[in-house]
Formats: structure tokens, C-alpha cells, sequence
């Protein structure tokens, strides 16, 4: 496969490791992305305390959550229970379905992209007025309506964020195929008498690489906010599963007594989608040249 | 110009079907029963089976639609079914709150994005430049809750400039307003920025600037207007993210407007209200993109209508 993208013109520069590292806003963003891996991995082993188990000591006489510092680090929630590991457990939410559901809406986006813009035709017209028409849907609307339908569980949330999201690659991916299929070195390819599989494995697809790295990077932060979204509706992800929309979703009619109840998992939800958005900004510049001295 | 606008007119009203024949097939294969919501716990099997044949919910899914359908065109959208009040009504009394905060919200991106944008341009690869742009990408990477609820807390709670959500003068729409548009004015400060640099790089700027014009003038007269109009033109592809943004920021200041309004619809299964606000939203979005295509030429002559 590496060879047949070397072969395919080298659509991924060489290098980009390394260019990307020399911009410190991309190293930030890296740096945070690892610290909520590592996070998220090691929580079973960080976590002082099970995220889900309600401490006798986590609440003062009056009954009131602990503030940061001293015992708990982060303080804890309504119900006594650490917010530091509710954290860490947490990041496992957000990272699964950041992840999960942002590829599963790269994979349809890629998919009707690829189609609409190889194929043409009436597959493509069809397929280009269905992405048009989900443009029109109120997206955060749509994705409660679903949310709320289907009972949600973190895989569902997954799925209902996938199928909001794959739009915007659709539209992006279609644009470059077409401009990729019309290009003269597919059309040399044809007359050589390469089959359309071929020219679609072997120039379309790698030549959509970067873009799709890009979109990809880009779209973990979009997913990371709608999720939290949803769980701060209470339609996401349901407690007692911990993640960072909905810690602050049980605790916001506290918040004015508690505000690090809101506002930790708040700054958690922030640093990590800033981080995906820095590194993808980052890797837009490095990977595609046309687009470079703009930024 | 005639053709191109009825052209586009009919491929709105489409796209509104299809929106439509959507959320009713969602809304019908839904597996919460909403003649359970309606008739309670304690009802009987006939007494269910009464209200499901009065709302003609146990006709053909098609038939409902293309009864829903033929009640649309003449300005019906049925009635709710646990308020037992028009959708229409409903909807017409929640629409002025959330057109006054979309207002807000736009404006509070505009002003916001916009001047930053220019900042950064003129004082480029500064360190202003590079603060201001690490602070665009903070807000567009800021839940718009989380801003809502740091506002709530910093600004009601603590100072007491304004009120704790709630509705009716001018102070109550500042939070709000803010909460909606910040995520918005990173994208426009990003955009304004690239654009007024793309502009200062012209030509006409440089004749402008050796005509002898003050380098505030030349800004202000000629990279100014050249920048901003092609950007304005673009808010109306944003009403679909409003629309979002506004169930949000609704909930968390106890806003009475139609975010709200879905949002406890929703939650009681209450399909004609889902149905009408998403069917007002998507009517929202289409005429919001298509005011964008149209009015971009009139902006820019070199883009032509297609």
C-alpha cells in the first residue's frame, strides 16, 4: 500500500511530522490530545477513587459537595463521588465517541463523496440532492429527536452524531473528486487504458488522503461538542456512565454554590476540542499547499 | 435572473418535502408511543385505542402524511397533542423571542468577529495577529453551554450586571446573545481576516495609498467595504447552526422560544410541535442559503449566477 501511493505522485508530502512539530500551537494541541489519551487509558490505575462509587466522606455535614483541593483534587459532585476520576473516566466518553462516531461519518461521507463525484450520472445527482436536503435539517435538532427516540447508550449517541455529521465530508470529498477525475493525469491513465477501479484505487483515493486527514482531525472536535451537547441535554450518554457533558448536566442546578461542578468538565470539554482543532488547522497548512500564507 | 430565482424557489420547496417526508418517517417508526403520553398510565386498552383513532394514528403511515401534507398548504400544521392548542399558534407565539435573540446572536457575532478580524489583518504576523487568532480558535472550540453558563456565573451571579435568565428587556438579551454568537465570531474573525489581507494585497490599494490617501482612509474607504460585504453574505448559510445553537442557549437561560419549545416537545412526544419547529428551521435554513446565493453576485460581479 505505501508503495502504491509512492507510485500514485507522493499525495502526502514527506516530512509532515516533522514540519508539524515546529508549530508550537500544534505541539499544544498534541500535548493536550496525549494527556487525555493517556488519561482515559490509564484511568483505572490514576483514579483514586471508582468513578461511580458515592463517597461517605465526599459530602460535608450539611450534605454539600467538597470543593477543589485537600482530599479530592477536583472536588466532588452532588452524590459525594470523586470529580476527578468521573473526569478521567469521562475522557474514555468522549475520546470513544469522538473517535467512533467521526469516523463512521468520515467512512459515509467518503463513501457518497467518492460515489456522487466518480460515478456522476443519476447515482450522483441523487446522492448530491440527499446531502443537499440533510443541509437543510436543523442538525442539533435532528440529532435530539434521535437521541431521545432511540434510548441512548454510547454506541446510539455514536451512531446519531455519525449520521448528523457525514454532510459536510460528503460535500468536501464530492468537490475534490470531480476536480481529481477531470484532472490530465487521470485522463493519460484512461487513454493507457487503466479501468475505472483502478484509477479510483489507484490516483482518486490516495490523492484524497490528505483531505480526508484533515476533515478528520477537524471533525473529532466537532463531535467531542455535539456530544457533550447532547449529554448536557440529557439525550447523550446517561449517567451513571460518566462524560463531560453530562457531569455538568447533573449538576447544574448547583452551580452557583459549586461552579467547579460546571466549570471543570466545562474547561475539559474546551481544551480537548481546541486541541483537535489546532493540530487539524496545523495539518491543513502542511498538507495542502494551495492553502498555505492564508492562515 | 427570473428563471435562475424560480428555479432555485422549486428546488427549496423540495428539499422542505423531503425535509418533511424525513421527520415524519422518524417520527413515525419512533418506538415511544405518544397515545400512552396522551391518555396516562391508568388508561384502558379501548380508551387508547379511542384517542389513537381520533388522531387517526392508526391509519396507513402514508396516508397520515398526505393528510399532514394537504393541512400544511393551507397553513395548518395540526394541533399539539397534549396542549390541544394549534401548532401554528404555538409556534407564532414563540417565534418573536427566538428571531430577537437570532438577531442578537448575529449581531454579537458580527460585531465581535468582524473587527477582530480586521485587528489581526492590519497588525498581521504581530504578536496581536498570532493572540487573536489562538482566541478565535478558544471560541470555536467553546461549547456554546458551557459559555452560556460561565456568563450566568460570572456576570449575574457574581457581579449582578445582569439577570439570571428570563426574558423581556434589553439586559436579559445580552447573555444570550453573547452565548450564541461567540462560536460564530471565531469563524468571522478568521474569515475577515484572510479576506481584508487578500485585499490589502491589491492593487487598487497600492494606487489608492500612492494617490496620496491617509493609510486610514484607504482602510476605512476602499479594503473595508471590498472585505466585509462578501463575508456579511454568508450569514445566511449560518441559520442553520443558529437554529441549533438555539435550543441550547435557550435552555440554559430559560429563553421562551422555539429551541424551548421543541425541546419539551420532545421530551413528551408531542410529534406535531417536533414536526413544526423542524419543518420552521428547515424553512429557515433553505430561504437562509438561498438569500446567500442570491444576494453574492449582486456583491461580487465576478461570481455569476449559476
Amino acid at each position: 500500500m505505501a508503495d502504491a501511493t509512492a507510485q500514485a505522485g507522493r499525495p502526502v508530502p514527506e516530512g509532515v511530522l516533522a514540519r508539524l512539530l515546529r508549530r508550537k500551537l500544534a505541539l499544544f494541541g498534541f500535548a493536550v490530545i496525549l494527556l487525555v489519551v493517556g488519561g482515559a487509558v490509564l484511568a483505572p490505575w490514576i483514579a483514586p477513587y471508582a468513578p461511580d462509587e458515592q463517597l461517605f466522606e465526599g459530602l460535608t455535614i450539611e450534605g454539600a459537595p467538597m470543593a477543589p483541593g485537600g482530599q479530592f483534587l477536583m472536588g466532588t459532585d452532588l452524590l459525594g463521588r470523586d470529580l476527578f476520576s468521573r473526569i478521567l473516566y469521562g475522557a474514555r466518553t468522549s475520546l470513544i465517541i469522538g473517535v467512533v462516531a467521526n469516523g463512521v461519518a468520515l467512512v459515509i461521507g467518503t463513501l457518497v463523496g467518492v460515489t456522487a463525484g466518480f460515478v456522476r450520472g443519476w447515482t450522483g445527482a441523487v446522492l448530491m440532492r440527499f446531502t443537499d436536503l440533510m443541509m437543510a435539517f436543523p442538525a442539533l435538532l435532528l440529532a435530539i429527536c434521535l437521541a431521545a427516540i432511540f434510548q441512548p447508550s454510547l454506541w446510539i449517541v455514536a451512531m446519531v452524531i455519525a449520521l448528523v455529521n457525514w454532510v459536510q465530508t460528503a460535500r468536501v470529498i464530492y468537490t475534490e473528486t470531480t476536480s481529481l477525475a477531470e484532472r490530465e493525469f487521470i485522463a493519460a491513465e484512461r487513454t493507457l487504458g487503466a479501468g475505472p477501479v483502478r484509477i479510483l484505487f489507484r490516483h482518486i483515493l490516495p490523492h484524497l488522503v490528505p483531505t480526508l486527514i484533515v476533515w478528520g482531525t477537524l471533525g473529532i472536535s466537532v463531535t467531542v461538542l455535539l456530544e457533550a451537547t447532547l449529554s448536557y441535554l440529557g439525550v447523550g450518554v446517561q449517567p451513571p456512565t460518566p462524560s463531560w457533558g453530562n457531569i455538568i448536566f447533573e449538576n447544574q442546578t448547583y452551580f452557583q454554590a459549586a461552579p467547579w461542578l460546571v466549570f471543570i468538565p466545562g474547561a475539559a470539554i474546551l481544551m480537548l476540542a481546541l486541541a483537535f482543532n489546532l493540530v487539524g488547522d496545523a495539518l491543513r497548512d502542511v498538507l495542502d499547499p494551495t492553502q498555505r500564507g492564508q492562515g | 435572473m427570473a428563471a435562475y430565482l424560480f428555479r432555485r424557489l422549486v428546488q427549496s420547496a423540495l428539499i422542505l418535502l423531503g425535509v418533511s417526508f424525513i421527520t415524519f418517517v422518524l417520527l413515525y417508526v419512533l418506538p415511544a408511543d405518544p397515545v400512552r403520553q396522551i391518555a396516562g398510565r391508568s388508561a384502558t386498552q379501548q380508551t387508547v385505542e379511542n384517542i389513537r383513532h381520533q388522531l387517526g394514528l392508526d391509519q396507513p403511515m402514508l396516508v397520515q402524511y398526505a393528510r399532514y401534507l394537504s393541512g400544511l398548504v393551507q397553513g395548518d400544521m395540526g394541533r399539539s397533542y397534549l396542549q390541544k392548542t394549534e401548532v401554528a399558534s404555538l409556534i407564532a407565539a414563540r417565534l418573536p423571542a427566538s428571531l430577537l435573540l437570532m438577531a442578537g446572536g448575529i449581531a454579537c457575532e458580527l460585531v465581535i468577529g468582524l473587527s477582530l478580524g480586521v485587528i489581526a489583518a492590519l497588525w498581521r504576523g504581530r504578536a496581536l495577529d498570532q493572540g487573536l487568532m489562538v482566541t478565535s480558535f478558544v471560541a470555536v472550540s467553546a461549547p456554546q453551554f458551557v459559555v452560556g453558563l460561565l456568563l450566568l456565573y460570572v456576570f449575574a451571579v457574581q457581579l449582578g450586571w445582569f439577570p439570571i435568565g428570563g426574558y423581556g428587556t434589553f439586559a436579559h438579551l445580552v447573555l444570550p446573545s453573547i452565548a450564541l454568537g461567540i462560536m460564530g465570531s471565531g469563524w468571522y474573525s478568521r474569515m475577515m481576516r484572510s479576506a481584508m489581507v487578500e485585499v490589502l494585497r491589491q492593487d487598487y490599494i497600492r494606487t489608492a495609498r500612492a494617490k496620496g490617501l491617509t493609510r486610514a482612509r484607504v482602510i476605512l474607504r476602499h479594503a473595508l467595504p471590498n472585505a466585509i460585504l462578501p463575508i456579511i453574505a454568508m450569514i445566511g448559510i449560518d441559520i442553520g447552526i443558529f437554529m441549533g445553537g438555539m435550543v441550547v442557549v435557550e435552555s440554559v437561560f430559560g429563553w421562551p422560544g422555539i429551541g424551548q419549545l421543541a425541546w419539551q416537545a420532545i421530551q413528551r412526544v408531542d410529534i406535531p410541535i417536533i414536526m413544526g419547529v423542524t419543518l420552521v428551521s428547515a424553512t429557515a435554513i433553505v430561504l437562509g442559503n438561498l438569500l446567500a446565493d442570491i444576494v453574492t453576485p449582486f456583491i461580487d460581479p465576478r461570481i455569476k449566477l449559476r
